[in-house]
């Protein structure tokens, strides 16, 4: 193939026994992105993802607008998670413009990433549910996730797109009486989410479905700069919270979740290895946080950086570490903003991973990558 | 790259928090500002090797970036990641600097497997020419590939080949990835695409 014809539009001369299948991109198997794949029989022998469906430029977007106006639109990658996909462009920002964020508002900022990640991984829950045909798993995490996202409304004021980060701390204070009512229901978040084990990470037939499919092997993971979930299935004990922590993370005491098998189970398993940990960690903030005090330094209408300076910044987010790279050259816009996000790093894995895999086993070894179609597409 | 600032800005905070500092009174546009030593030591070891081959763009905390040109870039990576660990490239960003005619791509380097490198980034910048009518992949915008050295730069230098239109060679696969198989205007990602009603 030269790269002047669309993949999976050009006459291939292949053998006769394989055949080219288009999945995607409205298939419910592969969300908002084609996976060409071809089969001999029932096993895959290539595959070629092809994302982009979703492209909206939002790198292009970000270099005609300042910094404060990027906010709403840069979290649109993944609006479930839209706290932790704008944190590094916050961080940045402010280490671009020379501001000093309040403790408070530090703490605030590590629960409602944390609440997002929870978020962000019950839906992912969700839909891992419905690709294996496990209904029940579907009606579970999507009614539990209500719990949350009622807390971020309280916190926010919206229920999925906050833009609650701005440079120099977040939008609004705590509402009244949030503490209580958050630990209330994180306590029993978790409650409901130790039950998922039995219906779910015990099941004979997820085990059944997902143990040594789609076999990663550390050497690999590491090779293909694999990050999150997908990285620590594997083996590899990475997490940006613990090694290169940011706002208040080294004052927190964070668990790295870590498994070996590097299998579809144990991808499967660390996110919601990591739900139970955000819920320690959301405990263990609102007890060390701050009760009174600021939560967000004043800007002056459209701040200035210094000059032609360059900055990148890396949070953990809920599929891994999401970088973000920003270039000034000292006017109210940002020269350029990219945004290195862990879908779009993990993509990499997809087709080395379905080679030799069952027809079958796309749909659970795609999904427990732990991919967002949009967001990788920004 | 002459504008990068070489020291780090000095309201960095240090990683250990150290007990304030009590006299300020001193002059303290004097006092030289310190390189973090670890951050140091990594540049240094690229500098003793290639000389004045590459330029050391900067020395911040977790950060060090190096300025290479195109004909050396395959072997600093090289070197980068046999002598230095590094085994894993976080993100390639192009940006376009039409006043200078080049379009820069920055390779952001990390380590998973060596652990004193965790918090680390290597920042590896270089540069190709830049033309006003770009034809993709037929002109002289041309950086050579390190996805033999690297692998998991294999989207990612995709990706820049279609907003920016560097080709890069040796590159096994380069195919369009985000953007429409009929697009047929400019690199979108260039300074000179505009958008509509900006």
């Amino acid at each position: 193939m030269t790269f002047n014809l669309p993949s999976g539009l050009a006459l291939q001369k292949v053998d006769e026994r394989i055949m080219t299948l288009n999945v995607g991109p409205q298939h419910p198997g592969s969300g908002h992105m084609r996976i060409i794949v071809q089969i001999d029989g029932d096993y895959i022998v290539a595959c070629d993802p092809d994302p982009g469906y979703v492209h909206r430029g939002e790198e292009k977007m970000a270099e005609y607008r300042n910094y404060i106006t990027n906010i709403p639109h840069l979290e649109r990658p993944v609006i479930h998670d839209s706290c932790n996909v704008l944190y590094p462009y916050v961080l940045g920002a402010e280490e671009l413009l020379g501001i000093e964020v309040p403790e408070r508002a530090k703490y605030v900022r590590v629960i409602a990433s944390e609440l997002n990640r929870c978020i962000y991984i019950m839906y992912w829950l969700a839909i891992y549910g419905i690709f294996l045909g496990h209904s029940t798993m579907f009606m579970w995490p999507a009614g539990d996730r209500e719990l949350l996202i009622d807390l971020m409304e309280k916190m926010t004021g919206a229920r999925v797109t906050h833009a609650h980060f701005v440079p120099g701390g977040v939008r609004n204070d705590l509402p009244p009486n949030f503490e209580d009512v958050c630990l209330r229901q994180v306590n029993y978040f978790e409650k409901r989410i130790k039950e998922y084990a039995a219906i779910f990470y015990d099941n004979p037939i997820l085990i059944a479905r997902t143990r040594d499919t789609g076999v990663l092997s550390r050497q690999d993971a590491i090779r293909y700069g694999t990050t999150g979930s997908v990285l620590r299935a594997s083996g590899v004990d990475y997490d940006l919270r613990v090694k290169e922590p940011y706002d208040v993370y080294d004052e927190l005491d964070v668990h790295t979740n870590v498994m070996k098998e590097g299998d579809s189970y144990a991808r499967s398993k660390i996110p919601w290895l990591d739900m139970l940990e955000s819920c320690n960690i959301i405990r263990q903030a609102l007890q060390k946080m701050p009760k009174s005090g600021s939560v967000r330094v004043k800007l002056k209408p459209n701040p200035k950086t210094k000059g032609l300076e360059s900055v990148y910044k890396r949070v953990e987010s809920g599929r891994g570490s999401l970088g973000c790279y920003i270039v000034s050259d000292g006017k109210v816009e940002p020269y350029r903003v990219k945004l290195s996000v862990p879908s779009f790093r993990n993509l990499i894995a997809l087709p080395n991973l379905l080679k030799g895999e069952k027809l079958g086993n796309m749909p659970s070894v795609y999904w427990s990558l732990n991919y967002w179609p949009v967001e990788a597409d920004r | 790259m002459s504008t990068e600032t070489e020291n780090p800005p000095a309201d960095t905070k240090p990683k250990v928090k150290s007990p304030p500092p009590k006299p300020v009174a001193k002059k303290p546009e004097a006092a030289p500002v310190e390189l973090p030593a670890f951050e140091k030591s990594i540049s240094d070891k690229i500098v003793e090797k290639f000389g004045d081959k590459i330029k050391v763009g900067f020395v911040k905390e977790d950060r060090v970036r190096i300025n290479v040109g195109k004909e050396n870039v395959h072997d600093v990576a090289e070197f980068i990641r046999d002598a230095l660990n590094y085994d894993h490239v976080e993100s390639v960003s192009g940006v376009d600097y039409p006043q200078d005619n080049e379009i820069e791509v920055v390779y952001h380097i990390g380590s998973y497997s060596e652990s004193s490198l965790a918090r680390q980034i290597l920042v590896l910048a270089t540069r190709a020419p830049r033309e006003t009518n770009p034809i993709p992949g037929n002109d002289a915008t041309r950086l050579p590939t390190l996805r033999d050295i690297f692998y998991s730069v294999e989207f990612h230098e995709r990706e820049v080949f279609e907003m920016f239109g560097v080709f890069f060679e040796g590159h096994p696969d380069n195919r369009r990835l985000l953007l429409p198989e009929d697009w047929a205007d400019l690199p979108p990602l260039r300074k000179d695409f505009a958008i509509k009603g900006r």
